[in-house]
């Protein structure tokens, strides 16, 4: 009798599932849930939509005039620029994630983390202290001259394309280094043994094997890297190197046309567009079964100068990419402190810290609804939306400022002309240059960051866990407040950690969306570069590192255990 | 003597914990060895050392004569020739099943790789998938792949570390069988380590019980099964428990079931100790000793019964007190608590002394 009081009918637990408001039941369906996917996908769709449709549009004079003067020097810097930032981050990263991987070598547990500081730095950061130090009246060749007391022929010119991409390369090498870190490590030692029993030795099982086995993950770590340089805008500008970012801004905002600018972000988007077609092609050809972890293998010791050779590499990249960055900042920051550190100031980081944190909360929100919504109704058609809703990071925030204000000043144009009409009101521009319309410019380029730590949150609460709440007497809000709650928290609180830098440390998007006066520390450094007041630029920029140094910390305690 | 493989006297230890102590074997050319034993018992840090992947801190390893590991010199792996199949078998997930096959023939001219490859498809018989990644397979083919992979460069020596114990029972029983045949038809020497003695018994033509880093026995399977060595082999190998009794003489011991009459094992008459009247020991008494006999006075009460198809295994309580295990044909079906009639049928009798315990 006991017995089938603790066994409930088959019948009873069907009821019951479908009581329950979060279970993946499909008995209560309701079209707003399933409409939430859909929704988010057709906003983020929007601004692809009409900066494609672009592409085209009939040609205007500024377009003609574009053609003939700049296009082809667009196509060959963006061209070259690609090509060797991909390949050295890729170079770099992966020879440090094997040393620190697999090698053992004097200071390896140090560099296996501190590598990834770079990445606390924003690459137009590293970019003008570059300039500001290496550049011809820069500290460095003007204490070389005084030296030698001649002048530099041999000194590499900094302000080059092999200035930009080496500039590029230190700021995002780490994606490589640390998806290709991961990969090795959880290879294992399994493989690189048979690979011995075979009749290989090591350094043959490195090319081998674990180098082909690694492949999916470098290309993964590689395409991040060529999508951030072919969205970034701050470096190249700093460097006044023009790629189509630049080209954009200055269309837009130097010659004031917006369909010029328009045309430009569509042919960068049919770039980017071709390399994630080309990544996926390539990754489904070679798409393996995760490798189990096993215990990590015994470290191959790099003894005498070898040990000491990496270790010199791997302190020269530290170096360059963080160490001497941060140390010219502060020296900067300190001199002009007492002059900058002013009302003016305070005001940019404001700005900062509300916009970030406005975007973060609507990113957070909707990301969360989607992820919900998507747990209701796992169909294909959702799933689908679902991945399109989370395409925006692949879109440089140059093209996504152009494709977001463009419809935006189209319905402010309507609504005011309706208002003109029914009500005789002189409304002026409602949406248009309001935060509104770089909300909703973050929020399209930044969902990914925040969907896919929620998403693998959400992961963990399985059917069985919202049976078994419900076995135990809760559900509904309790449900959910005392068991998705504290499992969703760390992948919230991962997601709004990722996003508030990232908005924070955002420049194009900002720039040319945000509304009139409305500066922020990022706006700031770009007007103090675009002059060449580097140690105006450093103040703001201190602020940023501090800011992508703390989820950084955070990151690197959790996973470096 | 033609021994393929020898270890002598080999010990290893993690920090101060030894986990293999002592320990000598001899394989022959051709005959397919096992290393049977416990969780932990040191069984896969046997086989590792003969691959080369751990050191030995004493003795020594000796492959066709030559030393290959002793405390101060470590043959690398790559250089030893011999093959391995690992427990997740370790296929090389960027690489079809032929690329994997063929990797460790990087030394071979393309035809001849190509023609071995084909062989060894045929052989284990994954022609039909050679063009496959190893994550379309199922579990069955990949071990295959793993064990082509191993044979293919004609290794001296292979190394199987619990080959089947990713895969489900029903497999395990077909695939064991399948091995040893594959194995023979290359004529290639084995080790394999299980703690599976069905496994064990199924594939190998020598058997070593493993227990605390030490060999117990190093036997073939029936002699494992009838004439245990010591105590843990006689529990570890089979089912059985032990009864108290007394000698009467050296082929005759007393039990509460009567008197067993039969070859005491050899090493129960070397043992004069354990051999003289009147002295104490345990008998081992298997299932396949106590035989139902509904005729018999002799009567036991059912307290367990588990019911295996072709017979059943009841668990009895003998008039003494003591429980004891019979194989009985599974038509003869008593109720938990009946009292059924028994019979011992026992032609060699184990024994140990019961102060051994």
């Amino acid at each position: 009798m006991k017995d089938e009081a603790l066994h409930p009918t088959e019948n009873e637990t069907g009821t019951r599932k479908a009581f329950f408001g979060f279970s993946t039941s499909t008995q209560r369906t309701s079209t707003g849930w399933r409409l939430i996917p859909f929704l988010v996908a057709a906003l983020v769709l929007a601004p692809i939509g009409t900066v494609v449709s672009s592409l085209f549009a009939p040609t205007g004079d500024v377009w003609e005039h574009l053609v003939e003067t700049t296009l082809a020097s667009l196509l060959v810097n963006t061209f070259w620029l690609a090509l060797g930032v991909a390949s050295g981050s890729a170079l770099i990263g992966v020879s440090l994630a094997w040393f620190t991987a697999v090698c053992e070598f004097p200071g390896r547990k140090f560099f296996s983390w501190a590598l990834l500081l770079p990445l606390a730095i924003p690459a137009y950061v590293t970019a003008f202290v570059a300039l500001g130090l290496f550049d011809y009246i820069g500290p460095v060749q003007t204490a070389l001259r005084a030296w030698l007391g001649s002048d530099l022929p041999w000194f590499p010119n900094v302000r080059s394309r092999l200035g930009v991409i080496v500039v590029m390369v230190l700021a995002f090498y780490p994606y490589v280094y640390l998806l290709t870190r991961n990969a090795f490590l959880t290879q294992g030692k399994r493989s690189l043994e048979a690979a011995q029993s075979l009749g290989l030795n090591r350094t043959q099982g490195f090319f081998k094997l674990s180098l082909p086995m690694a492949r999916p993950w470098i290309a993964g770590g590689t395409m991040l890297v060529l999508m951030e340089t072919l969205a970034d805008f701050g470096t190249v500008a700093v460097f006044n190197y023009d790629t189509f970012t630049t080209a954009i801004y200055k269309a837009w905002f130097a010659m004031f046309s917006l369909p010029a600018a328009s045309q430009l972000a569509s042919l960068l988007i049919v770039i980017v567009f071709a390399m994630i077609v080309l990544e996926q092609q390539f990754r489904s050809r070679i798409r393996y079964a995760e490798v189990r972890q096993s215990a990590r293998a015994d470290r191959i010791p790099l003894t005498g100068w070898r040990g000491w050779a990496v270790a010199g590499f791997a302190s020269g990249a530290l170096f360059f990419a963080f160490l001497l960055p941060v140390m010219q900042l502060s020296i900067w920051a300190a001199r002009v402190f007492a002059r900058a550190f002013d009302q003016r100031y305070l005001e940019f980081l404001w700005h900062s810290l509300l916009l970030s944190a406005f975007a973060t909360v609507l990113t957070c929100s909707v990301a969360l609804l989607v992820v919900y919504a998507a747990r209701r109704h796992s169909d294909p058609v959702t799933r689908a939306a679902v991945r399109i809703s989370t395409i925006g990071y692949a879109l440089p925030g140059a093209v996504l400022a152009v494709g977001v204000f463009i419809p935006i000043a189209w319905l402010d144009n309507q609504l005011s002309e309706m208002a003109m009409q029914l009500f005789h009101i002189e409304t002026g521009l409602l949406i248009q240059g309001t935060l509104v319309t770089m909300l909703i410019a973050y929020m399209t380029r930044f969902l990914a960051v925040t969907h896919s730590p929620i998403d693998s949150a959400m992961q963990r609460i399985t059917g069985s866990i919202d049976e078994a709440a419900l076995g135990l007497g809760l559900s509904g809000w309790a449900a959910l407040r005392r068991v998705h709650l504290p499992i969703l928290k760390g992948g919230i609180f991962t997601a709004a950690t990722l996003v508030f830098v990232d908005v924070m440390k955002e420049m194009p998007i900002t720039l040319m969306t945000r509304p009139f006066g409305w500066d922020t520390l990022s706006v700031r450094i770009f007007e103090m570069t675009s002059e060449g007041e580097w140690e105006q630029a450093a103040l703001p920029a201190v602020a940023l590192v501090v800011a992508g140094l703390l989820p950084l910390i955070f990151f690197v305690r959790q996973t470096e255990r | 003597m033609n021994a393929l493989l020898e270890l002598r006297n080999i010990r290893h230890a993690y920090g101060l914990q030894r986990v293999v102590n002592d320990l000598s074997l001899i394989l022959k050319k051709g005959a397919i060895g096992c290393l049977l034993g416990p969780s932990g018992c040191g069984k896969t840090t046997v086989l590792r050392c003969i691959a080369g992947f751990e050191s030995v801190s004493a003795g020594a390893i000796l492959l066709n004569g030559v030393m290959i590991s002793n405390a101060s010199f470590c043959l690398p792996p790559e250089q030893r020739h011999i093959g391995m199949v690992f427990q997740d078998y370790a296929l090389f997930p960027h690489l079809t099943v032929q690329a994997n096959i063929g990797f460790g023939l990087h030394r071979m001219q393309k035809t001849e790789r190509a023609g071995r490859i084909a062989e060894m498809l045929q052989t284990v018989g994954l022609t039909d998938v050679s063009e496959k990644y190893p994550h379309q397979l199922s579990g069955g083919q990949q071990q295959r792949v793993a064990l082509a992979r191993a044979l293919a460069p004609r290794p001296d020596l292979l190394l199987l570390d619990e080959p089947f114990s990713n895969l489900d029972v029903t497999l395990r029983g077909r695939l064991s069988v399948e091995v040893r045949e594959i194995l023979k038809s290359q004529n290639a020497t084995a080790i394999l380590v299980t703690h599976d003695q069905d496994e064990a018994f199924a594939i190998a033509d020598e058997i070593g019980v493993m227990h605390l880093g030490e060999i117990q026995q190093w036997d073939t399977a029936y002699n494992l099964y009838h004439k245990p060595a010591n105590r843990f082999v006689a529990n570890f190998i089979g089912q059985g428990v032990f009864l108290p009794g007394k000698m009467l003489d050296p082929s005759h011991v007393e039990i509460e079931l009567g008197t067993l009459a039969g070859v005491i094992p050899h090493q129960c008459i070397q043992d004069c100790q354990l051999c003289r009247e009147g002295n104490s020991v345990d008998v081992l008494i298997r299932p396949d000793d106590i035989v139902h006999d509904d005729d018999s006075p002799l009567r036991a009460a059912v307290i367990n019964k588990a019911f295996r198809g072709a017979d059943i295994m009841y668990t009895l309580r003998l008039p003494g007190g003591s429980t004891a295990l019979s194989l009985v044909p599974s038509h003869h079906n008593h109720a938990i608590g009946e009292k059924i009639g028994i019979r011992l049928e026992t032609d060699h009798v184990v024994a140990f002394s019961r102060s051994a315990s």
